[in-house]
């Protein structure tokens, strides 16, 4: 089972290739008369001389050497692991949206203009929020140009002395670090110990001590502990009455659809995760896409163009002197948003209000099941996922968080998310989406008992785990210490 | 339709362990008055068959490539993509992965970016490079970010050669965060060299230069090389097109600190601009810096030591660091990575040479047809690589018009972002256009006529 696979660069010999250039079909010209020598190149790129053969083996055993959906259940909290579907694969390859260039006028471009005409609308209609800009690349790319809108907005209100942002202390990272690049200080709020909401008592004190500064609170409902935090809309009350606005982080959207909407708790910024709610597949960690919908107030200042529709068609329309400008290059992740839209219409609005039940009953369905051998965070109702720890193993049996998660790969599963939110101790995060079956749900208890038994009577096969994957663990402290981020010419070999 | 597979009954049978009847018991958390008691406007659920048939319809209102000729480069380029890339790429071991937090089990990945890290120094000359960035425009923002330093309020120093979108994305930025932005024009189509020696100053963090740049030129790097260092500012070069690479002076032999740019198109789809493919290359010294996800050789813990794959370094990301993290980047662009692993890997060595030359010269044919005609000619004196600016006898808008009629698209009318350029146009020419496109397209200039 154990295996090592040599790099591409190992690979080949000299003069070997595979993909052979079109035909130099002009007549062609002397170089140095269009390219003075001291202009050029000084040695070739020493890429690869490989066959054909020998890259269609290589990659397919590196895929082969990689888990995803396709491959088995990925409980990985926050993230949404769902099926992706293959449909929206093969709309997303048509000629006629992969095969177009952002700059073709927009009489050339109707079908691709209308789709993300059409999204937003959609977008704008699940989140309860007035306009959607499809521009940001991906959930902190939405979080950043959310904040931006903000700042834009109190600057425009005489505000622009507002510098504080308030996260709760089991908000995902990219809270705190969009955030910084906004040019805001970040103040952490507590949660409640008991609802795992936000501590009220903590948050009107600093409401309070700091009413004039308050730019605005970032929050994900239901929160990372899976947890919806009933309080909303007193938390939006309180933090409009003194002025600051309301960040709402999609990446738990996959549990609001039809149920709740984030314009209708408050917030007057959301963004999406399209590659978490809309399914569309996370690529090794990407692209996805973190459309920004806001309510009226912040219209003026999104970033432009925008899509516009009139009796002539489609059409992108520039912004007014408002917005802030431009967050890319280009109209935004066009690939990704043929999936989501794709995917929208796949379900309709019934459809995806039982995909966020689903959600919902099988987070619950798994946290009753693993109550008898592992510690539930929070044991109230969750909603998509919730959060579970190896404490017991870890104080009984030295078996950590870590450990169990590696030992889970040993089962042809992923591991849930761990140490992470981190005010849970030997969190485990665990998120399973509506698209498993009831069986597959049922094989994950089944091996989270049977690791905790191992926990009791054998721990060093958890403790050392994984046992059946491509490599065992790995030397990550000699990663960091010499760091080695390149293949070079003439270093060892792979072994 | 739906992918969910459990049948009611299932879910019934589910309801039951938890002692509850209804899905509608699991939301009691959510309180009344912020719930949803309609349900969303949306156009009611399709069938596949149904759904291939609207997006169907949806994606033939668009002209595309494979039927359309045109000549439109202006930061997003066309290049040819060999078979096995799509096929390699879409393996969806690959495509359903997440960010590969668990090495074990996602060798495959992880090993591809870092053959990707090794590529993108390989074609850039320099010593590190991330897995990869949004795109272009995000890639500079970071490479200037990384200049300026945590709290600091430093000044950019950047041509009006760099595309115009990329400026406007960093002055976006720029706002936000608070620093300067000082922009350099461009002479005879190329960075103004006596105009960036007199902006360059002791403050300046970054100087930020287009190789070749928005108007196609090719820049003088070596007599602006140490006029960025004159200072301590990090000299920051920005490829759009990556297939200069294989003919022109890396960023590596003229003394770039920092390379990032647009690597889209090589091995991945155009797809109206986006999913694009951000790249960042650096100078060692750059490294615990270095914004997004970095992928490290390794080695096994215990047993036999085999070699892996990690992430690594990663006390820099936000989700360790949060507010003091290098940058809030978490998703990237990880697939269109391995796509144009796979791309660089299929043409190889010597491949890489030949599409720079193949571009080199496809353009050079095309300028020289074009420049022949009556009432066009030649914006700019300068070298260019594979695309430049000519001078329509009427305006570029007009121009537009008559080749699309014609059935052609491009090239890039440029007073959309340089307003005293009203009958200037913008060809490129990549490989992936034959002779006999070109040819076309001068017939049909001819026609157009003041």
């Amino acid at each position: 089972m154990r295996s090592v696979e040599s790099l591409i660069f190992e690979k080949g010999a000299p003069g070997r290739r595979a993909a052979t250039m079109t035909a130099m079909d002009v007549p062609t010209e002397a170089l140095e008369s269009m390219v003075p020598a001291s202009m050029l190149r000084k040695e070739p790129a020493p890429l690869p001389e490989v066959s054909e053969i020998e890259i269609v083996r290589h990659y397919t055993h590196l895929s082969q050497r990689n888990f995803g959906v396709d491959t088995g259940f990925y409980p990985l909290g926050s993230c949404t692991m769902k099926y992706n579907p293959k449909l929206n694969e093969d709309m997303a390859v048509l000629p006629g949206f992969a095969h177009i260039h952002p700059l073709q006028p927009d009489s050339t471009v109707q079908g691709a203009i209308q789709l993300i005409y059409e999204l937003e609308q959609y977008l704008a209609e699940i989140s309860g929020m007035a306009r959607v800009t499809l521009q940001p690349s991906a959930g902190a790319h939405g979080e950043l140009t959310g904040l931006m809108l903000i700042k834009a907005y109190h600057e425009h209100n005489g505000q622009g002395h507002r510098n504080l942002v308030l996260i709760p202390d089991n908000a995902h990272g990219t809270n705190p670090a969009s955030a910084t690049l906004a040019d805001y200080r970040s103040v952490e709020v507590k949660s409640d110990a008991q609802t795992g909401g936000i501590d009220m008592e903590h948050l009107k004190a600093l409401l309070d001590a700091n009413a004039a500064n308050i730019a605005a609170i970032m929050m994900t409902n239901p929160n990372t502990l899976g947890l919806f935090d009933s309080k909303i809309a007193e938390i939006a009350t309180l933090v409009h009455e003194v002025g600051g606005q309301l960040y709402y982080d999609g990446a738990n959207a996959n549990a609001v659809l039809g149920i709740t909407r984030p314009g209708d708790m408050g917030f007057d910024v959301v963004h999406f995760n399209l590659h978490k709610t809309c399914s569309t597949p996370h690529g090794g960690g990407g692209p996805g896409a973190g459309p920004i919908g806001v309510k009226e107030h912040l219209v003026p200042f999104l970033p432009g163009p925008m899509p516009a529709r009139n009796e002539q068609g489609y059409s992108w329309e520039d912004v007014g002197p408002l917005s802030i400008g431009k967050m890319r290059a280009n109209k935004g992740n066009f690939g990704v948003l043929v999936r989501a839209y794709t995917y929208i219409r796949t379900y309709g609005p019934d459809g995806l209000l039982h995909v966020s039940q689903s959600a919902i009953l099988n987070a619950n369905y798994l946290k009753h099941a693993l109550e008898s051998d592992y510690e539930i965070a929070y044991p109230q109702t969750c909603q998509h996922e919730f959060v579970a720890t190896a404490e017991r193993q870890k104080e009984e049996h030295d078996v950590t968080a870590l450990d169990i998660a590696k030992r889970l790969l040993d089962f042809g599963m992923y591991a849930p998310t761990v140490y992470f939110p981190l005010i849970v101790h030997e969190a485990m995060m665990i998120e399973p989406t509506e698209t498993e079956t009831r069986e597959t749900l049922d094989y994950f208890v089944s091996v989270m008992r049977q690791i905790a038994e191992e926990a009791r009577t054998n721990p060093e096969i958890v403790k050392t785990a994984p046992h059946t994957t491509p490599v065992g663990r790995l030397d990550q402290a000699l990663a960091a210490r010499k760091p080695n981020l390149r293949w070079t010419m003439g270093q060892e070999g792979t072994h | 339709m739906s992918y969910i597979p459990n049948t009611p009954e299932d879910q019934q049978a589910m309801l039951a362990t938890l002692g509850l009847s209804s899905l509608e018991e699991l939301l009691s958390p959510v309180p009344e008055n912020v719930r949803l008691r309609r349900a969303l406007d949306l156009p009611p659920a399709l069938a596949e068959p149904d759904l291939k048939r609207l997006l169907g319809t949806m994606a033939v209102r668009n002209k595309n490539l494979d039927t359309t000729i045109s000549f439109l480069g202006a930061g997003t380029y066309d290049h040819a993509v060999p078979s096995v890339v799509p096929h390699l790429q879409h393996r969806s071991e690959f495509v359903t992965s997440y960010t590969p937090y668990q090495p074990e089990v996602s060798q495959g990945m992880l090993q591809a970016i870092y053959e990707f890290q090794t590529m993108v120094c390989q074609i850039t000359g320099l010593d590190i490079a991330n897995a990869s960035l949004y795109d272009g425009a995000t890639a500079l923002i970071e490479a200037v970010l990384l200049a300026i330093g945590p709290g600091g309020r430093g000044e950019v120093v950047i041509s009006m050669g760099v595309d115009p979108q990329y400026r406007r994305v960093l002055h976006t930025y720029a706002h936000a965060r608070g620093f300067n932005v000082k922009e350099v024009p461009t002479r005879d189509g190329v960075t103004s060299v006596e105009d960036l020696d007199a902006a360059v100053s002791a403050t300046t963090a970054a100087v930020v230069i287009q190789q070749p740049n928005f108007f196609g030129c090719i820049e003088d790097m070596r007599a602006i090389e140490p006029i960025a260092h004159k200072g301590k500012a990090v000299f920051v070069t920005t490829i759009t097109e990556p297939a200069s690479l294989g003919m022109l002076a890396s960023p590596g032999d003229y003394g770039a600190d920092i390379a990032v740019g647009e690597l889209m198109s090589f091995g991945n789809t155009m797809s109206y601009g986006g999913p694009a493919l951000g790249f960042m290359a650096a100078r060692n010294k750059y490294m615990r810096l270095l914004p997004g996800r970095l992928v490290g050789q390794t080695v096994e813990e215990g047993g036999d030591k085999r070699t892996g794959y990690v992430l690594t370094l990663q006390t820099r990301e936000q989700h360790i660091r949060r507010e003091r993290a290098t940058s809030n980047i978490c998703t990237n662009q990880s697939l269109l990575a391995v796509g144009a692993t796979i791309y660089m890997a299929a043409i190889g060595k010597q491949g890489f040479r030949e599409l720079g030359e193949l571009c080199l010269q496809k353009a050079h044919y095309a300028f020289r047809q074009i420049t022949a005609i009556p009432g066009y000619s030649a914006k700019f004196g300068s070298l260019f690589f594979d695309e430049f600016v000519i001078t329509a006898p009427v305006s570029s808008h007009k121009l537009q018009r008559h080749l699309d009629q014609a059935g052609i698209i491009g090239g890039y009318a440029l007073h959309g972002s340089y307003p005293d350029m009203e009958n200037d146009i913008l060809f490129c020419v990549t490989e992936t256009r034959a002779k006999e496109d070109i040819d076309t397209l001068v017939s049909v200039l001819k026609e157009v006529q003041a």
